[in-house]
């Protein structure tokens, strides 16, 4: 086919900007389990998409785009008013609220796209897919690039705000504004990836707790550490995806979520023997 | 020079900050002294832009700590919070590197890196340089903190209890730390210190607080006496002499 170059180029950068994703995320907010799945931006951006499909079907593809990073943008948000307001930013509370955040917007998903007939769609968003990757689409994943290398650029202040408010402060930083950067930089590509490929479950949450148990978290260390990790990664369940059924493909998001899943069990199991 | 200007910190109705006028000019150690909710943290985080004042300011150098641009402050005045133990997966050299961060934004020169060893080596800190704090004990974890501050090499420096958690040879070799910072560097450090008589034998200045209020403020020997430890402490101790400076025999109180 001569979709396998594109197709290996959208892997690639959709698989480290997930892992970037979930590594500055969960850096900012202090918290290893706060990830593209777990703040609502995955599904918030997936509203936006299905909003789009019913109200402007005929737009061109960047616009949809814009509309899925604009609703990424605005779930973030939310979920990062929610946790200023939360008393107890308990390691667990917090992704269990950004999960709760991101299935009102899932529900909100699946009843417009039920009402609209737009189920079918819905699934192949949710289930990130690489077979409908063909040109005039993975272009978009430029953008994505863009972002990650942005994002690597800010690295070493993120580190500073992940230490703590008081301790970025003392050197000058800007807090809110650094830590609303780095969330809009990340809840961005994760949302342009949703629009090419769909949703990526679990490697924005497996990658970077292995990456930063073996590195540290200084990001610019283990930020392109985490990118080529979480490329490999991603390219391996490709694969999987395409022998599993033979000459039929499973979703890659059906792949990560099984295996991902069983990743994410044995980090939680670790941690739990560590202090959180 | 850190001059405080009619500060005033409220939270509801309850004043928790009250002082109008204090002045620390020059090199030397003030200490804040106090009991537990005197008002110290307070003042302290304000004077180095932690938190907000509900009204008046502090001035450092002349800049206004509330309005003046917060890269530019982090260059005259440095402060270090009393809790800081969290355990991030940084080495303790990558922690002080930061402390340059407001120099350097991230890309260190040579004499940053001066800078960076000078710090590690006063806080005896070179051998667990490589080490990752979350695998430190509370108090060389501290230590690293107050390297990061002492790297940032400002002309003020803010300590708030920098003696937590540290036992007694690092609590006299900080103290000592911290007087070099003053006597060899000509800097003006303000810390706060729970234990009256290692204030009153490292600092230059006392400035006691209770309530919110400055209630007395001088050397040690004109501070330190038992009508003001009463005042201060609510506690009646006997104050005795130890090569001339007063000590306070705080653990014989009834
Ligand atoms: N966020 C807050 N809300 C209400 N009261 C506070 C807050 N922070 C501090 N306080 C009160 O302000 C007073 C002074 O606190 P602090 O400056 O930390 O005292 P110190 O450092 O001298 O022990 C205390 O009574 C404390 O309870
Ligand atoms: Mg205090």
């Amino acid at each position: 086919m001569t979709s396998r170059i594109p197709r290996t180029i959208a892997i690639i950068l959709a698989g480290s900007a997930m892992a970037v994703a979930g590594l500055t995320m969960q850096t900012l907010t202090r918290n290893r389990f706060v990830a593209p799945d777990t703040a609502g931006t995955l599904d918030a951006a997936t509203l936006g998409l299905v909003l789009g499909a019913m109200y402007v079907p005929s737009a061109p593809i960047y616009l949809r785009m814009v509309i899925a990073v604009v609703f990424a943008l605005a779930g973030t948000g939310l979920f990062l008013l929610l946790l200023q307001r939360l008393q107890f930013r308990d390691i667990v509370v917090v992704p269990l609220m950004g999960l709760m955040l991101g299935a009102v917007f899932n529900a909100a998903s699946v009843f417009l796209a039920y009402r609209e007939g737009l189920l079918q769609t819905l699934v192949t968003w949710i289930s990130g897919d690489f077979s409908g990757t063909l040109r005039g689409r993975y272009e978009l994943l430029y953008v994505v690039a863009a972002l990650t290398i942005l994002t690597y650029w800010f690295a070493e202040r993120f580190t500073i705000a992940g230490i703590g408010r008081d301790f970025a402060v003392n050197l000058g930083l800007d807090h809110g504004r650094t830590v609303l950067i780095g969330m809009g930089l990340v809840a961005s590509s994760s949302a342009v990836v949703v629009v090419v490929v769909g949703e990526i479950p679990l490697l924005g949450l497996v990658v970077p707790n292995i990456v930063t148990l073996a590195l540290g978290d200084r990001l610019r260390r283990v930020l392109p550490v985490a990118a080529v990790a979480g490329a490999i990664l991603l390219l391996l369940a490709d694969i999987g995806s395409r022998t599993v059924r033979h000459p039929y493909e499973v979703p890659v998001g059906v792949v990560l979520g099984v295996v991902g899943g069983f990743a994410f069990l044995a980090i939680v199991l670790r941690s739990r023997g560590r202090v959180g | 020079m850190i001059e405080v200007r009619s500060l005033v910190k409220r939270y509801g109705d309850t004043t928790v900050l009250d002082c109008p006028d204090l002045t620390l000019d020059g090199a030397g150690v003030t200490a804040l002294v106090g009991a537990n909710g005197a008002g110290k943290s307070t003042l302290l985080t304000i004077a180095g832009r932690l938190l907000e004042p509900t009204s008046g300011t502090v001035l450092v150098d002349g800049h206004d700590v509330t309005t003046a641009p917060s890269r530019e402050l982090a260059a005259r005045v440095a402060i270090l919070r009393q809790e800081n133990n969290l355990a991030v997966r940084l080495t303790v050299r990558e922690l002080v590197e930061f402390g340059r961060f407001p120099y350097s934004q991230g890309r260190l020169t040579d004499d940053d890196h001066r800078l960076v060893d000078r710090a590690l080596d006063t806080l005896e800190l070179h051998e667990f340089a490589a080490r990752r704090l979350d695998e430190l004990s509370g108090g060389q974890r501290q230590r690293a903190f107050i390297a990061a501050v002492v790297a940032q090499d400002t002309d003020h420096v803010l300590l708030d209890e920098p003696l937590n958690n540290l036992d007694l040879r690092h609590a006299a070799q900080s103290m000592a730390m911290i007087r070099r910072l003053a006597d060899e560097f000509g800097k003006t450090v303000v810390v706060v210190l729970h234990d009256i008589n290692v204030a009153a034998h490292h600092a230059d200045r006392i400035v006691a607080m209770r309530s919110g209020r400055v209630v007395a403020d001088g050397e040690p020997s004109t501070v330190i006496d038992e009508p003001t430890m009463r005042e201060v402490f609510g506690l009646d101790v006997e104050v005795t002499e130890h090569h001339g400076r007063p000590v306070v025999l705080h653990f014989l109180a009834s």
